[in-house]
């Protein structure tokens, strides 16, 4: 970090995600994992030892027939920002400049006890080491380093292309930036909304007033906010814990 | 022809010369037949830690819910049960409760073997375990996992210090001159280690309890506490020396009962049956305090529905039930009865009620932790180990079987030993 860059008022990254608008198409997903460089999954992965640094999943309302896609990922904590506080090798970090929660694979020991911390189940190991398709190595993202199998990984905002957006404003002689996350460019129906939640005129900060963000009453301070005018989806949000057994209408 | 068979019963000569004078010890073909099934196991575990080290940790049934799995639950519960080297240590050396002596080098040794067979398996257990040394070179002091990667080493260092000397009782050993003044150099350094080993224990043990209590993103598991410490600090540091002591005389009645043979004077056994029953009183009451406040005040500040955390099979109420009432205040009253703890065979149950009490806190802490869904739309979702994380685990239960086994053999690990055995020939002599 130099003096230059510490002069920059800080930011604090944020989204607001509008679930009304979202279609559950999936092209979040994709883009991320493009973004991100995720390899394409092994043949003996499952649901639960995939990498699915942002996954959209589904959710029904049985009374009102409702259905519904949340795009869930690292919700970017702000106090205590648990998986940080409980890394033993301080291989994650809050950086000052963003607020982004940042993970440093090359540093990981990979004893997920971050992911034990995360109420967002938003961290994901690498069980398998990185494979691809003999030629798709060409067309990986040079601005993210592929993750190592034993260590953890998670979204950090798309730091590469923040980064990148970064240098390209310094070679312009210029300290002021913008960047878009790769999920947010490539959603369809614009449901992801990015930007720095300390400006109060910028388009999150003015939707994040009027939202709400998942377990908010343990105290984390999640930095992704998610609007919805669905009374069931609202009353969703608001709980910790699904509901047991027959209560829960999620299939 | 008596002699013929006497002697087919006693060590080899070769053998016989590293085992100490006037202790009986079954001949060299049948301590190795007993070792065979046990060093198959330890292979067993070596071939499964190797698949999980070359291939990775897809290897086992782990996955990113079930983070932790066996292996950190029985990490939790040998390193509690092993807590009885520390804490005897401690009563003998710095309390001078002098009638431990005679169980002092099987609590050295079995803390020994619950620690270094712990450490074995986290290193088959982290994704990158060449990265250890990354915990001492950028420690996050906000970590409990910093403190317990910390004290667990260095506790290790101590224990195998400690061990040191009673390596070098054994017979042909002392025969070094060397080795005979470094020993008894040693025996004065005990009390320093007993006091060293208590303080890297208290800490150890308080943060492996911390290392939950601390998770706010998981209610069930979030305790509050004093300071940066949580309940859960208190209660793993009282819980594991309540069942130290008694785990020291299961250990140590197994080996009677193994060997057939008279070990340790009864009266041994009731002082640590009794230290064990008041910590263990204690701990049920403050486990109860705990819990109260836990699922009256904690849990519903962090919007979980208490009873929620009880309406998944098969974790229902039975389990809190258990492990306080059944597994808890149970054995306590058992143990703290002197009436009760005469009888041996309720002195073994209350030992061993006590134990699966605390392996039962440590299962509920890890396993049911995170089985249950915090997101409003997650599942609940259960784990079983497969034969890999099994046989691992399995492998490090034989080397400790082992590594008392010789110990047993080639040292002297029971001063009362030779007594017991002289009073039981007279006694047969005189009916």
């Amino acid at each position: 970090m130099n003096a230059e860059t510490v002069e920059r008022a800080p930011r604090r990254y944020g989204m607001v995600i509008d679930l009304d608008r979202c279609s559950g198409c999936g092209a979040c997903m994709v883009a991320c994992s493009a973004e991100n460089n995720v390899p394409p999954a092994h043949p003996q992965a499952t649901e639960r030892t995939g990498i699915t640094l942002l996954r959209v999943v589904q959710v029904k309302d049985a009374a009102s027939r409702g259905v519904a896609f949340i795009p869930m990922m690292c919700q970017q904590c702000g106090d205590d920002t648990p998986c940080m506080t409980v890394c033993p090798q301080q291989a994650v970090e809050v950086d000052k400049l963003t607020g982004v929660v940042e993970q440093m694979p090359q540093r990981c020991l990979g004893c997920r006890y971050c992911m034990t911390a995360c109420p967002f189940q938003a961290r994901f190991f690498n069980w398998w080491d990185p494979e691809w398709p003999a030629g798709m190595e060409t067309t990986l993202n040079p601005g993210a380093a592929p993750r190592m199998r034993g260590v953890v990984e998670k979204c950090d905002f798309c730091q590469s292309r923040m980064h990148a957006a970064e240098d390209k404003a310094a070679m312009e002689g210029s300290r002021e930036f913008e960047y878009t996350p790769a999920c947010v460019e490539a959603c369809p129906t614009r449901a992801i909304v990015f930007g720095d939640l300390n400006d109060p005129e910028s388009d999150v900060s003015r939707q994040a007033r009027n939202s709400f963000r998942f377990l908010e009453r343990l105290g984390t301070g999640p930095k992704v906010y998610y609007r919805s005018r669905r009374p069931w989806l609202r009353t969703l949000a608001s709980r910790v814990g699904a509901p047991p057994k027959k209560e829960n209408g999620n299939g | 022809m008596a002699d013929m068979v006497s002697t087919l019963n006693r060590p080899a000569v070769a053998d016989r010369e590293w085992i100490a004078r006037a202790q009986d010890r079954c001949s060299t073909s049948r301590f190795l037949l007993w070792l065979t099934p046990w060093t198959l196991l330890l292979a067993a575990g070596l071939y499964a830690a190797y698949l999980c080290l070359r291939y990775g940790l897809h290897q086992t049934n782990m996955d990113n819910r079930f983070v932790f799995g066996l292996w950190i639950f029985l990490d939790l519960a040998i390193i509690a049960l092993g807590a009885g080297a520390f804490f005897t240590g401690f009563l003998l050396y710095i309390l001078r409760w002098k009638e431990l002596k005679a169980v002092i080098a099987t609590a050295v040794i079995v803390g020994f073997v619950c620690y270094s067979g712990a450490v074995l398996v986290l290193m088959v257990d982290v994704g990158q375990p060449v990265r250890a040394w990354f915990t001492f070179w950028h420690p996050n002091t906000h970590s409990m996992l910093t403190e317990v990667t910390f004290c667990i080493s260095a506790y290790l260092v101590v224990l195998s210090i400690e061990y040191l000397p009673i390596l070098l009782k054994n017979r042909k050993l002392r025969k070094v001159p060397s080795f005979l003044v470094f020993e008894f150099e040693m025996h004065k350094l005990m009390p320093v280690l007993a006091g060293v080993g208590a303080f890297l224990s208290f800490f150890h043990q308080g943060s492996l309890g911390g290392l939950f209590g601390v998770l706010r993103g998981q209610p069930f598991a979030f305790r509050e506490g004093f300071g940066i410490w949580p309940t859960t600090f208190f209660l793993f540091i009282l819980s594991a020396m309540a069942v130290g002591p008694v785990f020291v005389m299961l250990v140590t009645r197994l080996v009677e009962a193994v060997t057939s043979k008279r070990l340790v004077r009864p009266q041994v056994y009731q002082v640590l049956a009794r230290t064990s029953g008041l910590l263990l009183t204690f701990y049920v009451l403050l486990k109860t305090i705990d819990t109260l406040v836990w699922l009256n005040s904690t849990s519903r500040q962090a919007g979980y529905r208490p009873w929620e955390y009880y309406a998944w099979e098969p974790f229902g109420t039975w389990i809190l039930f258990a492990e306080i009432v059944l597994l808890g205040l149970l054995p306590a009253l058992i143990l703290l009865s002197p009436k009760w703890r005469a009888r041996p065979g309720w002195m073994l149950a209350g030992a061993l009620l006590a134990c699966a009490g605390v392996v039962l806190n440590r299962f509920v802490l890890t396993i049911q932790t995170l089985a249950l869904p915090t997101l409003p739309f997650e599942q609940f979702l259960t784990y079983m180990p497969n034969w890999q994380e099994t046989a691992t685990f399995l492998g490090v239960i034989a080397y400790g079987v082992i590594v008392y086994s010789l110990s047993y053999r080639y040292l002297s690990l029971f001063p009362q030993e030779k007594e017991l055995a002289r009073e039981g020939k007279e006694a047969s002599h005189v009916s």
